[in-house]
C-alpha cells in the first residue's frame, strides 16, 4: 500500500514535468541563450537591452532535480520501514545526533527567501540588505540560551506539550494547536507560492503543476518518512545549500583576486551602481558635485526607512524564530540537553557563514550582474544570485554558467522542499497529537492508530496547502512570513517561556496569551500598510492621470508609452475608487508599521501575565517543581523517552 | 513503567539545585539581554547616527560594514562561551545533583 502511494505520487510529480516539457511550443532554452546573457550583461549593461527574464538549461535542469528527488525517495522508503511509532513518526526516536540535527535546523530554517531574497536585497539596495540579514542569525542566540535545552528536557513531540506539562491538556492544547496551525499555514503558503514563482520563473513550468509537484513530494516525504526522512531531506539541502553558496563565492572572490579590498573598491568605484543609486535609488536627475554615489550603496538607508519598523522586525525575529513550532519540534529529535545544545551551536555557525556568504553574492551581483540587469528580470532582486552564476561560470569556462545555473536551480528546489516539510510535519503533529489523540481520543489511541492518524493529517495538511498556494497565484505573499514570525513571536514564544520559567503561570494564562498574540498580530498586519488600499492605489492613479492630461492639454504630444499609461492609470482609478481593503474594509491604514511585534509582543507577555494573576491555579503553582527541576537537569527525561 | 515519585519541591530546595539554577539564570538572561542590546544598536544606530555608519576605516569598508559583521562574531562567540561555560558549570552541577540524589 505505502509503495504503491509512493510510486503513484512520484510518476505523477515526474509525469507533470515531463509531460510539460514535451509539451508542443514549449522550446528548451539553449545555452546560446544563456551566453547571450551573460555577454549582454557583461558588455554594456544599462545601454544593450537588459534580458527580462533567466533561462536555465531545462535538460541539465532537470535531470538534476531527478536526481534530488530519487534520493530523498530512497531515504524516504528507508526511513518509512523504521518509522513505526509514534516516536519514530515525530521526533526520530530521539535518535538524531547533535551534529546531523546542527543540519537539520540550518536546513529546516534557511529558505528560499535567505538564499535568493537577501542576495537580491543587497544587490538591489546595498547595505541594507546586508542589515536585514543579521537578525536572522541573531535569533538564535534566544534560540540557544533560552528555549533550546529547556524543551529538550521538558517536551515531548510538540509544542503543546511543554505547555500542557502543568496546566489543563485540553484548552491549551487547543490554543497551541491553534497558533501552531496559523504559524505554519501563514509561512506555507509563502513558501508554495514562491515555489511556484520560481519554478515558473526559471523553467517554465505553469505555476499550477509547479505548487501540485512540490506538494505532492513533501506529501510523500511526511506521511511516509515522518521526523525521519524529513530531518534527511533537510541534512541533504544544507549540504547543497552551503556547497553552492561556498562555490558562488569562491567564483565571486577569485574576481576580485581574494582581496577584499579590492572587492569593495570595485563596488564603490563601479560606474552602473553608481548610476543606479544616483537615478533609481536617491532620484538625483543631476548628479551631485562631489557625492559619491558608488559609496553610498555601502552606507544605509536606501531600503529601510523606518527605524521603528526595523526594530519591530528585529523584536518579530529574535523572539519567533524560538517560537517556530518545526524550528522547536527539532529539539524533540536529539537524546539529551546537550546534543540540543550542540546542535543550536552548529546551526549558527552554518546560518552565519551562509549569510556572511550572501553578502558576498550580494554585492557580487551589483558588480557583475548589475543592480539594473537583476532588477529588469525580477523587481525583488530575486533572480540576482542565479544571473551571476551563470554569468560567472561561463566567464571561467563556457557551459560551466548553465551547470552551474542547473545546479542552483536545484539547490533552490531542494530548499523549498526541506522547508515546507518540516512545516508540514509541525502543523500534522499539532493536530493529530494534541487535537485528535489528546482531545478527541482522550489519550487514548493505541501506537499504531496515532501513526496513522499522524499520516492522514499529513496527507490532509499537505493537500489544503497546495490549494491555498494555487489559489494565492499573484497575490503579494512576503507579508505572510513577517506575520509567521510575528504569531510565533507574540502568542507562541511568551507562553513557553513563562511556563518554563514563572511559577505562576497557569492554563488561563497560556490560553490568552496564545489567542491575543496570534489574533492580535492577524489583526494589525492586516490593518497595515501590508495590504491593499483600493482607495490609495485610485488616489495614486488620479495623479498620474491629470498629470498627464496636463501634460496633454499644455500642447505638448504624448509618447506611446504616456499614453498607455494613461488608459491603465484611468481604468485602475475606476476600477478601485469606490474599493476598501480585505475584510475590515479601510481606506487607509490603521496601523503604520508593516510589522506587528513592537505592539503584539508585549500584548501577548501582558496577556499571559494578567490572566495568569487573575485565574490563580494552587494545583498548577505546586507542579512547577517538577517542571523547573526537569528543566534544568533532564532528570526524568530518559524515562520518557524509553515509551 | 512504575515510576517511583518524586519529591520535586524538595529537589527545588536542594542548595545544589539552587546554586545551578541560579548560576544558570544569570549567565543566560545576562548574555540574553546583552545580545540583544548588541543587535538593537544596529538598526538604531543606522537610522540614528547615519554619519558614524559612513566613515570609512580600512579602503572603501565603512563602520556599518564592520558592525553588521561583528553581529556575527558577537552571537558565535556568546555561542562558543556557553558551550565553554556549559561544560564547566552546568553540566557539572547537574551531575553532581543527580549523583547526590541518586536520581535517574
Amino acid at each position: 500500500m505505502k509503495r504503491l502511494i509512493v510510486t503513484l505520487t512520484l510518476a505523477l510529480t515526474l509525469g507533470l514535468i515531463i509531460v510539460h516539457l514535451s509539451a508542443p511550443g514549449m522550446v528548451l532554452a539553449g545555452p546560446e541563450s544563456a551566453i547571450s546573457t551573460a555577454i549582454v550583461a557583461q558588455a554594456a549593461p544599462a545601454k544593450a537591452a537588459a534580458p527580462t527574464k533567466v533561462e536555465a538549461h531545462k535538460g541539465i535542469t532537470i535531470t538534476m532535480f531527478i536526481i534530488i528527488v530519487l534520493i530523498t525517495m530512497y531515504i524516504v522508503f528507508w526511513a518509512a520501514k523504521r518509522t513505526k511509532t509514534t516516536a519514530d513518526f515525530y521526533a526520530a526516536r530521539g535518535a538524531i545526533t547533535g551534529w546531523q540535527n546542527g543540519w537539520a535546523i540550518a536546513g529546516d530554517y534557511m529558505s528560499a527567501a535567505s538564499f535568493l531574497g537577501i542576495a537580491g536585497l543587497i544587490c538591489l539596495y546595498g547595505y541594507d540588505g546586508f542589515m536585514y540579514s543579521v537578525g536572522w542569525l541573531v535569533a538564535y542566540v534566544t534560540v540557544l540560551l533560552i528555549v533550546a535545552e529547556p524543551c529538550r528536557n521538558a517536551g515531548k513531540y510538540t509544542m503543546g506539550d511543554i505547555l500542557a506539562f502543568r496546566s489543563s491538556p485540553k484548552p491549551v492544547r487547543a490554543a497551541a494547536a491553534f497558533s501552531t496551525v496559523c504559524v505554519s499555514i501563514f509561512y506555507l503558503t509563502a513558501q508554495m507560492v514562491g515555489a511556484g514563482m520560481l519554478m515558473k520563473l526559471l523553467l517554465g513550468i505553469p505555476f499550477k503543476f509547479a505548487i501540485a509537484g512540490v506538494g505532492g513530494l513533501m506529501i510523500v516525504y511526511v506521511a511516509l518518512g515522518g521526523m525521519i526522512a524529513t530531518t534527511w531531506v533537510q541534512i541533504i539541502k544544507a549540504g547543497l545549500l552551503m556547497f553552492g553558496a561556498i562555490l558562488l563565492s569562491l567564483l565571486v572572490a577569485a574576481k576580485a583576486g581574494f582581496n577584499p579590498l579590492q572587492f569593495f573598491h570595485d563596488v564603490a568605484t563601479n560606474t552602473q551602481i553608481s548610476e543606479w543609486v544616483r537615478v533609481q535609488l536617491l532620484k538625483d536627475a543631476v548628479a551631485q558635485p562631489g557625492f559619491d554615489y558608488g559609496q553610498r550603496f555601502l552606507e544605509p538607508g536606501l531600503l529601510l526607512k523606518d527605524v521603528w519598523d526595523q526594530i519591530s522586525l528585529g523584536m518579530a525575529l529574535v523572539l519567533g524564530t524560538a517560537g517556530m513550532p518545526h524550528i522547536l519540534m527539532r529539539f524533540f529529535t536529539v537524546p539529551t540537553a546537550q546534543a540540543a545544545r550542540k546542535s543550536v551551536i552548529i546551526a549558527m555557525f552554518l546560518i552565519g557563514t551562509f549569510y556572511i556568504l550572501t553578502t558576498l553574492l550580494g554585492f557580487g551581483s551589483a558588480i557583475h550582474v548589475t543592480p539594473q540587469i537583476s532588477w529588469a528580470v525580477d523587481k525583488g532582486g530575486n533572480m540576482s544570485n542565479l544571473l551571476l552564476a551563470q554569468m560567472l561560470g561561463n566567464s571561467f569556462y563556457p557551459l560551466a554558467g548553465d551547470l552551474l545555473l542547473a545546479f542552483l536551480c536545484a539547490v533552490a528546489f531542494a530548499t523549498i522542499l526541506a522547508v515546507v516539510s518540516g512545516l508540514v510535519l509541525a502543523a500534522s503533529a499539532a493536530i493529530s497529537h494534541d487535537i485528535y489523540v489528546s482531545l478527541i481520543k482522550g489519550g487514548k489511541a493505541d501506537q499504531h492508530e496515532q501513526v496513522r492518524a499522524a499520516r492522514i493529517t499529513s496527507i490532509c495538511v499537505g493537500a489544503i496547502a497546495v490549494i491555498i498556494g494555487i489559489l494565492a497565484e499573484g497575490q503579494n505573499v512576503a507579508h505572510l512570513v513577517a506575520l509567521a514570525f510575528a504569531v510565533a513571536s507574540a502568542g507562541n514564544l511568551p507562553t513557553v517561556v513563562l511556563s518554563l520559567f514563572w511559577r505562576k503561570m497557569n492554563t488561563a494564562g497560556i490560553v490568552a496569551g496564545l489567542l491575543v498574540g496570534t489574533v492580535l498580530s492577524i489583526v494589525l498586519v492586516m490593518v497595515s500598510p501590508n495590504m491593499m488600499y483600493p482607495k490609495m492605489i485610485a488616489a495614486g492613479d488620479q495623479k498620474i492621470y491629470t498629470g498627464l492630461e496636463k501634460k496633454q492639454a499644455g500642447g505638448a504630444t504624448l509618447t506611446d508609452t504616456e499614453k498607455a499609461e494613461m488608459t491603465r492609470a484611468n481604468a485602475s482609478y475606476e476600477k478601485n475608487k469606490d474599493g476598501t481593503s480585505f475584510i475590515f474594509g479601510l481606506d487607509k491604514p490603521l496601523f503604520g508599521l508593516k510589522n506587528p511585534g513592537i505592539v503584539s509582543i508585549p500584548a501577548g507577555f501582558l496577556a499571559a501575565i494578567i490572566f495568569s494573576l487573575l485565574f490563580r491555579s494552587k494545583k498548577e503553582e505546586d507542579a512547577f517543581d517538577e517542571l523547573y527541576v526537569r528543566q534544568n537537569t533532564g532528570v526524568g527525561m530518559a524515562k520518557a523517552m524509553e515509551h | 513503567m512504575a515510576e517511583k515519585k518524586e519529591d520535586w519541591a524538595a529537589i527545588a530546595r536542594n542548595p545544589k539545585f539552587e546554586e545551578l539554577h541560579k548560576r544558570k539564570a544569570y549567565f543566560l538572561f545576562g548574555w540574553w539581554i546583552f545580545s540583544n542590546i548588541y543587535y538593537f544598536l544596529l538598526p538604531i544606530g543606522a537610522g540614528a547616527a547615519p554619519g558614524l555608519f559612513s566613515v570609512k576605516l580600512i579602503g572603501n569598508i565603512n563602520f556599518g560594514y564592520l558592525f553588521a559583521l561583528s553581529q556575527f562574531f558577537v552571537s558565535w562567540a556568546i555561542a562558543i562561551y556557553y558551550l565553554v561555560w556549559a561544560n564547566k558549570v552546568s553540566d557539572r552541577l547537574t551531575r553532581e545533583l543527580i549523583d547526590e540524589l541518586k536520581l535517574q
